[in-house]
């Protein structure tokens, strides 16, 4: 047998998007189609695996060296632990907001993980669930220095969506330009705003790239979460199940990695504005208050 | 002041060319920065032409130190009665424990606390933020050490990086434990030398410290505090006697040997005596303004500038203390005149370049010619315009001045000008004595000291005297 190339792939996209939804169900989809995958929770918040292991909040990275004191004394099983289809679900973790340096916590936790070995053989994936804003060096970890080779923005048809999905393409030109670091594709999650298809597919082609895949918004993934589940573990009939490994099938086929063109300020409103999210500019009402 | 007489075989032409030599072989871009640092002296001119205190040149060796250098190294480290706490990674803190020769008196753990007090910053202090850890630290600092006087958190690069409030913990702990705790965000990427180190240092000393004491005996007419001496060698211990000789009341000493009480009482004395301007002059224009103390620059390196600093300094106060002034003079004149007797002979005509911090290469000029020596290039790693201008008058017309001098310019001025001494740091120091040229490491007084006043003069005879004529030399053939 061939050996097996690890397909490391980091998940980018606007806070509050579903980022951490949609990869959890994905993963769960690559496993149901037998594939052996890794995911690394890069926020501070913690919320990656909770699906996957049914739990609240695992023990994250660097919850185990602040006990400890040191990284060289956490040992690997500490903090990698097994879920749902064999799924290894590692949380680097980090402080809460305000104090400490969240971007150090990440670095750290896949320095060790990497130091550690938690990259087995048998793994097909790596994903990488980054927190939304790329705020410093250290949230692009996961696409530096040869780690993930893939990005998939999650991306919905409102206007800071897709903002936000622009900037990340701006990230990754910045990193492709040294490393092998490739956009792979966008995943609309809908928040069924008109035309949104049909906007993101634009918006896609505007960026050099696709939209892998649309998931509709369908309640039955609020029921599932709130049995701190994927839906294809707790309805793997129900038709968005279908949806996740639909977009899992079409990650493990995709061929189409790119270095994306972002779009300028101007084009990406007038990309808008085509499709009626936004109006053009009224010179005469800027800065103008209502009773003025 | 009377023009220095031009030195043999130096002329302006001469200088200029040698610059223009040493410029031709550098990139264009690095030639066009570091042009302007580099000069042939021109005594009267003022402005001294030399541009200074910008950002090192990328890609040549400078000498220079970072802001926490200049906090925790100059400023804070000689105040022997604080804990003074590095914060961050242990490096920095290690690496600056006592390397500066800032003696101090005292027993270690009880009245004075020259160890090494770090929070050792480990990842998870990165990642979580210090502040938990700091408090900590100073409370444990403070039990094991109860007769502190006062506690400096001096912050290292990583503390500003993640944001860490050490201002808060400051104040926090100050009420806390009922003294003073000094915040001094001094990380090291601030700023383009240590010079950022010592002013933030003083803005420091001025927001906690002075004001909050006072000398426990009533104020007098001679009262003043010795300004800028890190009792590097024992320097204050050399220079204080004599202030007293003529009758002046030394209430405080900033920071060589030093005292924090005494120092936050400063505000009633009725002169500042300044040594080092170029780390210490803020808090002495703070004084100014705020309290009205005059402050007088002085040199005691020498029996000249000795003689000369005594006279000014007389003339702040009354007739009483000119007295004593010529008496302290006429005292110590067949002394100094022994020891220029003894080793001018063996020194006269030699000449000597200097490259130091932000003070010596001028104030140390005046020692030197006392013995004969001349100096033909000097130079500051982290001076200002201020220094140069009053550098200019001390040297001869032509002579050659460099500002933040690279390895590379350094090696190439000595090799050309030949003095017979270098004068430098120890990133220097076996440079140039492998090349067979003597040399004193100038920052720490090269293991010996002290060199102020008219003890110390003694001392810098003697080194210079056995670095020169060391017969050493003559056995060393350098091979270039």
């Amino acid at each position: 047998m061939a050996e097996k190339k690890l397909r490391q792939i980091a998940i980018y996209g606007k806070g509050g998007i579903g980022k951490s939804t949609t990869t959890q169900n994905t993963v769960a989809g690559l496993a149901s189609l037998g594939k052996r995958v890794l995911i690394i929770g890069c926020d501070p918040k913690a919320d990656s695996t909770r699906l996957i292991l049914h739990a609240k909040a695992q023990t994250t990275v660097m919850d185990k060296v602040r006990e400890l004191g040191t990284v060289e004394d956490l040992e690997l099983e500490d903090v990698c632990k097994r879920g749902y289809g064999d799924i290894m679900c590692v949380e680097s973790g980090g402080p809460e907001p305000g104090v400490g340096c969240a971007g150090r916590g990440v670095i750290t936790a896949i320095n060790f993980l990497e130091e550690e070995g938690a990259y087995t053989p048998d793994l097909d994936y790596v994903f990488y669930d980054v927190l939304g804003d790329v705020v410093c060096g250290g949230f692009a970890m996961p696409i530096r220095e040869n780690k993930a080779q893939e990005i998939y923005i999650v991306v919905s048809g409102e206007m800071m969506a897709m903002y936000a999905a622009n900037n990340i393409c701006k990230g990754i030109v910045k990193y492709a330009a040294s490393g092998s670091v490739r956009l792979a594709g966008l995943i609309c999650n809908s928040r069924n705003t008109d035309r949104e298809a049909d906007l993101i597919e634009a918006l896609a082609k505007r960026l050099g790239t696709q939209m892998i895949h649309f998931v509709p918004r369908d309640n039955q993934v609020q029921r599932a979460e709130l049995r701190r589940m994927t839906v294809i573990e707790y309805s793997p009939e129900h038709k968005q199940a279908q949806e996740y490994r639909e977009l899992a099938r079409k990650i493990a086929e995709n061929e189409m990695f790119v270095i994306p063109t972002p779009l300028e300020m101007e084009d990406l409103e007038e990309l808008l504005m085509e499709f009626g999210i936004m109006e053009a500019d009224d010179e005469s009402i800027i800065g103008v208050a209502e009773n003025a | 002041m009377a023009e220095r007489k031009p030195i043999k075989g130096i002329t302006t032409e001469k200088t200029e060319k040698l610059i223009a030599d040493t410029l031709a072989e550098m990139p264009e871009k690095t030639q066009k920065k570091r042009a302007p640092h580099l000069g042939a002296n021109e005594p009267s001119a003022s402005p001294c032409a030399v541009k200074s205190n910008k950002k090192v040149v990328p890609g040549v060796m400078s000498q220079r130190g970072c802001a926490y250098a200049g906090a925790k190294g100059v400023v804070w480290g000689p105040i022997r009665d604080m804990v003074h706490v590095s914060h961050g990674p242990v490096g920095c803190g290690v690496y600056s424990w006592g390397t500066r020769r800032n003696l101090m008196q005292g027993i270690p753990g009880v009245t004075s606390f020259p160890m090494d007090f770090t929070s050792d910053f480990q990842e998870r202090d990165i990642v979580y933020g210090g502040d938990l850890k700091l408090e900590k630290l100073l409370r444990e600092a403070d039990e094991l050490f109860p007769l502190n006087k006062g506690l400096s958190v001096l912050s290292e690069c990583p503390v500003g990086l993640i944001g860490d409030d050490i201002n808060a913990v400051a104040k926090k702990m100050e009420n806390e434990l009922g003294k003073l705790v000094v915040p001094c965000n001094c990380e090291g990427f601030r700023g383009v030398s240590q010079s950022l180190g010592h002013h933030i240092s003083n803005d420091s000393i001025r927001d906690h410290i002075i004001g909050k004491f006072e000398f426990k005996e009533e104020p007098g007419p001679y009262d003043v505090a010795l300004i800028g001496d890190y009792n590097i060698g024992g320097d204050v211990w050399a220079a204080k006697p004599i202030l007293e000789e003529i009758g002046l009341n030394v209430k405080s000493v900033w920071t060589g040997d030093g005292e924090v009480e005494k120092i936050g009482a400063t505000h009633s004395v009725k002169l500042n005596l300044i040594h080092c301007y170029r780390s210490m002059n803020y808090m002495c224009k703070v004084m100014e303004e705020k309290w009205g103390i005059p402050w007088l620059e002085y040199n005691f390196f020498g029996p000249t500038k000795i003689e000369e600093s005594l006279r000014a300094i007389g003339e702040c106060f009354d007739d009483k203390i000119r007295k004593n002034v010529e008496k302290v003079i006429r005292k110590y004149k067949p002394v100094m005149q022994a020891v220029v007797d003894e080793y001018k002979p063996r020194l006269d005509g030699k000449t000597a370049m200097l490259f130091v911090g932000g003070l010596r290469p001028r104030h140390t000029i005046g020692a030197y010619e006392d013995l004969g020596i001349q100096i033909t290039g000097a130079g500051y790693e982290f001076a200002h315009q201020d220094d140069y201008d009053r550098t200019a008058p001390e040297m001869a017309k032509g002579t050659l001045i460099y500002d933040d001098v690279s390895e590379f310019e350094l090696e190439k001025f000595v090799e050309e000008l030949k003095p017979d001494l270098v004068g430098s740091g120890i990133k220097e120091k076996y440079v140039f004595q492998k090349a067979g040229i003597p040399f004193r490491q100038m920052h720490s007084w090269d293991y010996s000291g002290p060199y102020h006043g008219y003890e110390g003069f003694k001392i810098f005879a003697r080194d210079i005297d056995m670095a020169i004529n060391s017969p050493t030399w003559d056995l060393v053939k350098a091979p270039f």
